[in-house]
């Protein structure tokens, strides 16, 4: 029996995804975690890609941080979880 | 080389299968000719994209086995038979066949020459790959830090490289290979045949004195009871990086 946490991945898996969106390198992005104050590389996140989208959640409180819906040639991006987001200029 | 991978556009390509070479009855490696190469890091990964004759795209993300050094970059890919992309890596895909793949990516999972701290590497069955590419990589070096690998995999026949670890280990260049079986052992084998637990952590991983970096990849079930066996060990949770690779391989499948 695969459980929900079984699924889980981190935040390398979508290092692609990512960069198509933010065209840098991601994975060692910083990010604060607007629920509870919690500071970590894109790479610690965790990530679920079993849903209809992509969903990162904060590895300290679990709450999500951001959604990534990709469709019809758009992205559908949900970051109000995500207080701040810090990366390397390119 | 490394410069080159943190730059540029993440754009497909190309990429033509040059070698195929059987690593166990379920893995193999696949080498490809990438023309538009930027170089990699050890540890990054790529994303391959296969595309139906109506038009249906899938992507999944697969560890670079190769280091940085080698003309053809290396996939080891495990074949998962529910899997809608590995089947056809592994089983289809020929010799002269060409798939899109986009990459190098991830500069979390990276391990760099010339970072001095003793190295932990905790790999569960194709979690070895990203793993391998790092020891590939340190193998060349002329200062490196002394290594240790922990290999969980499920029978003898499993074991992902085992020749050419057994190579690197006669190096004689600070090099330790522990290898454990969960599911069956031959006879005469010397090495753990147990789940990861805290006694074989204590064995194997450096004392917390050492500031190690340890790098642990595989099933994300292994994947976190091995972390959280590693801080129960007193290791600082930073200098742990974990890559998941899902229930049976996921990313991978």
């Amino acid at each position: 029996m695969e459980t929900t946490a079984d699924m889980r991945l981190d935040g390398n898996a979508i290092g692609g995804l990512l960069r198509e969106i933010f065209t840098v390198e991601m994975t060692t992005a910083v990010g604060t975690c607007n629920n509870c104050g919690a500071v970590n590389e894109v790479g610690r996140l965790h990530v679920y890609l079993h849903a209809p989208g992509t969903v990162v959640r904060c590895p300290a409180c679990e709450a999500v941080l951001l959604r990534i819906v990709r469709g019809r040639g758009r992205y559908w991006i949900d970051m109000s979880g995500t207080r701040t987001l810090e990366m390397a200029e390119p | 080389m490394a410069g080159a991978a943190l730059l540029g556009r993440l754009t497909w390509q190309a990429a033509e299968l040059a070698e195929l070479m059987r690593e166990t009855p379920r893995v193999s490696s696949l080498f490809f000719n990438v023309p538009e190469w930027p170089g990699h890091l050890a540890g990054q990964h790529i994303d391959v994209r296969l595309t139906a004759e109506d038009g249906y795209q899938t992507e999944r993300s697969y560890s670079i086995a190769s280091p940085p050094e080698a003309r053809l970059v290396e996939l080891t890919v495990e074949r998962l038979d529910d899997g809608e992309v590995s089947p056809y890596l592994v089983g289809e895909l020929k010799v002269g066949d060409k798939v899109e793949l986009r990459g190098p990516i991830g500069l979390h999972f990276v391990w760099r020459m010339g970072d001095q701290q003793p190295m932990l590497l905790i790999a569960g069955g194709s979690g070895i790959v990203p793993l391998m590419a790092m020891l590939r990589h340190r193998a060349l070096g002329m200062h490196k830090p002394p290594a240790r690998l922990l290999f969980s995999s499920r029978t003898y026949a499993d074991i992902i490289y085992r020749e050419e670890l057994d190579r690197l280990v006669a190096m004689n260049d600070g090099l330790t290979v522990f290898h454990t079986l969960t599911r069956e052992k031959p006879d005469g084998w010397k090495g753990f045949t147990r789940r990861l637990d805290a006694a074989m952590v204590k064995e194997v991983a450096w004392p917390k004195e050492e500031t190690p970096a340890a790098f642990v990849c595989g099933p994300t079930p292994f994947v976190e009871a091995a972390a959280d066996l590693l801080v129960a060990a007193g290791y600082d949770p930073l200098w742990v990086k974990t890559e998941r690779f899902g229930p049976t391989g996921t990313v991978g499948g």
